[in-house]
């Protein structure tokens, strides 16, 4: 321990800091102005007046409730697929591992279109897997809700998989090893301990997956079409909308960011409450 | 599940977890409701050589045995797995589950050993009470000090019904006070355990106050092993006697004149009390040396001239490092070096009586 103070080299330390730069400040306020003036535009723009009356629209009601119930089912599915998945990337040794992790992360490069597009070329009647589904099962999934489920948990997914191996990761083995030595075995390990600890990554996980399921656009339409009712959720009636009536779709995507905006905060309120390391 | 019975491990591994590249090769065994401890700087391999006889390191050759049973023996391909050992763990640092109560933390092995939610819950309760921790059960582990911590997890391990006891620095980051408490509470259980346990610590007070044996490690190989007071008291190596604190020198003695032979540059001589011949061992405390000023006068003592090179406090004492013919520790009292103006660099004469110098065959 040395008699001298430490010196701070944190953030905001005060005097000996001086004045910020203009060639700091000018870009960050451009920077500010770019995220937020399209926002402003989207409240300045909205039809206010009408409101209300189109608020009931049933269609407005039919695409949020698609996306809803979509965006949930596919973070369910990312959930159920995703969890074991990133426990494998984290904890198991076998080889191709890190060619796995690669191919899982490539949806989060890849163009929404061109997953679409591959979706299509897998799970279409000609597809390589959609002719079997459909010759054994009866099962079609393009231009189906069932699709869009399908097309969401595609780009979602890597999004939990990674949150969920780094948590994984981060939380200490010696507990695993510890169980080992008290009888439990791998899988009431897992159930017991290691979810348990990573359960703040899991989640946080589980909320990435869902926001990105929700604001899916390119593979949906590209994959499912855009059916009222049935495949056309938020993103894409919104789309819908721009070219025949603007201001519904100012009024849709006001809807989409007030409800991702009010659940996000409600999640973070709830469950993350403290820092999540 | 293993039945209770004698532990009997030769470990050997070419590669032991976070140390050096040596080999580790160690031979421990624990009759039942014996208590070993293994005494060794930090990377010493001691940690390693737990989680070899937990199952979570695996030998490259050697053996483990319990009860009779044998839990591995690469030689024929015996390996019995972590979860099947029936070895009870206090690992280093607790490692309590964050997201379990005490009471939970208890149940937690006694549930892997069959027992069914509720009952694990009923017979964690009890052993809570039993052991003084009852107040604890409902707490998080966020809520415990380090010494209730340590507590809960030797609970946890005892709770189990191990066949095989196994303690990672079990007093190691607590404070003075935690570490009386929990010394007389492991000295208290582990008396009753009735299983045989090994404990890994760098603490020579530790392994003497707690063990029946002791093994002495270094870099991988046991250096000394025996009764505590066999090795508190006569030291085989100079790291030894450095743990336990003694001066130690090896020489070649003729009665009771030893000649040394190593710790010595010049021709030195010690004269002991008791008489030995051939290759011998000499070994006193710090606090058996005096420190002078002049040269003293008259009385069977050793004396030797020497330079101190290190000064620390100790308490009410100064343990200074003496340099010389005859390299030493010397605790004096800190009147002593006010009075004798002691600094690093000054010369100083030491003196130690024949009758202080313990010697043994080497």
């Amino acid at each position: 321990m040395s008699g001298r103070p430490a010196v701070a080299l944190g953030a905001g330390t005060g005097a000996a800091t001086g004045r910020v730069p203009w060639q700091l400040l000018v870009p960050a306020a451009f920077a500010v102005a770019l995220l937020v003036l399209p926002l402003t535009g989207l409240l300045v723009r909205a039809p206010w007046s009408t409101l209300p009356a189109r608020l009931t629209d049933p269609e407005v009601g039919q695409a949020l409730r698609l996306s809803l119930l979509t965006a949930t089912a596919s973070m369910v599915v990312c959930l159920l697929l995703g969890v074991p998945l990133a426990w494998l990337l984290a904890r198991a040794s076998f080889p191709g591992r890190r060619v796995l992790r690669a191919m899982v992360t490539v949806p989060l490069v890849l163009p929404p279109v061109v997953g679409g597009v591959a979706l299509l070329a897998a799970f279409g009647r000609t597809g390589v897997a959609g002719g079997w589904l459909d010759d054994t099962l009866g099962l079609r999934l393009p231009f189906t809700t069932l699709g869009v489920v399908v097309a969401q948990s595609f780009v979602a997914m890597p999004f939990l998989v990674l949150a969920v191996e780094g948590a994984l990761r981060s939380a200490d083995a010696r507990y695993d090893d510890l169980a080992a030595t008290f009888g439990a075995s791998r899988w009431q390990t897992f159930c017991r301990v290691t979810l348990p600890l990573a359960a703040p990554g899991v989640l946080s996980g589980a909320v990435l997956a869902w926001a990105r399921a929700l604001g899916e656009f390119g593979a949906t339409i590209t994959f499912n079409g855009s059916y009222p009712g049935t495949t056309r959720t938020m993103p894409l009636a919104i789309y819908a909308a721009r070219n025949t009536d603007f201001e519904a779709a100012i009024l849709l995507s006001l809807v989409l960011l007030v409800v991702s905006v009010a659940i996000l905060a409600l999640l973070r309120e709830r469950w993350m409450a403290g820092p999540v390391s | 599940m293993t039945r209770p019975g004698p532990l009997d491990a030769h470990l050997v591994t070419a590669h032991p977890r976070g140390t050096g590249a040596f080999t580790l090769d160690v031979r421990l065994a624990a009759g039942v409701g014996e208590v070993v401890a293994v005494l060794g700087p930090n990377g010493a391999g001691k940690s390693t050589a737990l989680r070899m006889l937990a199952g979570l390191h695996p030998l490259s050759a050697g053996h483990v045995r319990l009860g009779g049973r044998s839990l591995e023996e690469p030689g024929r391909s015996i390996r019995v797995p972590a979860q099947r050992r029936g070895v009870g763990l206090v690992p280093q640092e607790s490692l309590l589950f964050p997201h379990l109560r005490v009471r939970d933390q208890v149940a937690f092995g006694l549930r892997h050993r069959g027992a069914d939610r509720a009952e694990a819950r009923r017979e964690s309760t009890g052993w809570l009470e039993r052991t003084g921790l009852g107040e604890l059960a409902d707490r998080k582990p966020s809520e415990l000090s380090g010494g209730q911590a340590r507590r809960v997890a030797i609970v946890r391990a005892l709770a189990a019904r191990p066949a095989l006891l196994l303690l990672d620095e079990p007093l190691a980051a607590l404070d003075v006070r935690a570490v009386l408490e929990l010394r007389s509470f492991l000295r208290h259980h582990l008396a009753h355990v009735g299983v045989p346990t090994v404990l890994v610590t760098h603490d020579a007070l530790d392994a003497l106050v707690l063990a029946d044996v002791v093994v002495v490690l270094d870099a991988g190989r046991v250096e000394q092993a025996g009764r505590p007071a066999e090795v508190a008291g006569r030291p085989r190596s100079a790291h030894v006697a450095a743990l336990v604190g003694l001066n130690l020198v090896r020489g070649t003695s003729a009665g009771h004149l030893v000649t040394m032979t190593s710790g010595t540059d010049e021709p030195a001589q010690v004269v002991t009390a008791t008489e030995q011949h051939g290759d011998v061992f000499c070994c006193w405390a710090p606090g058996a040396v005096s420190v002078h000023g002049q040269r003293p006068e008259g009385s069977p003592r050793n004396v030797w001239r020497g330079e101190i090179t290190g000064m620390t406090p100790h308490g009410d004492i100064v343990r200074l490092e003496v340099a010389g013919p005859v390299s030493l520790l010397a605790d004096v009292t800190p009147a002593a070096v006010a009075e004798l103006d002691l600094a690093p660099a000054a010369p100083v004469w030491v003196s130690v009586k024949a009758t202080e110098v313990t010697v043994y065959p080497a």
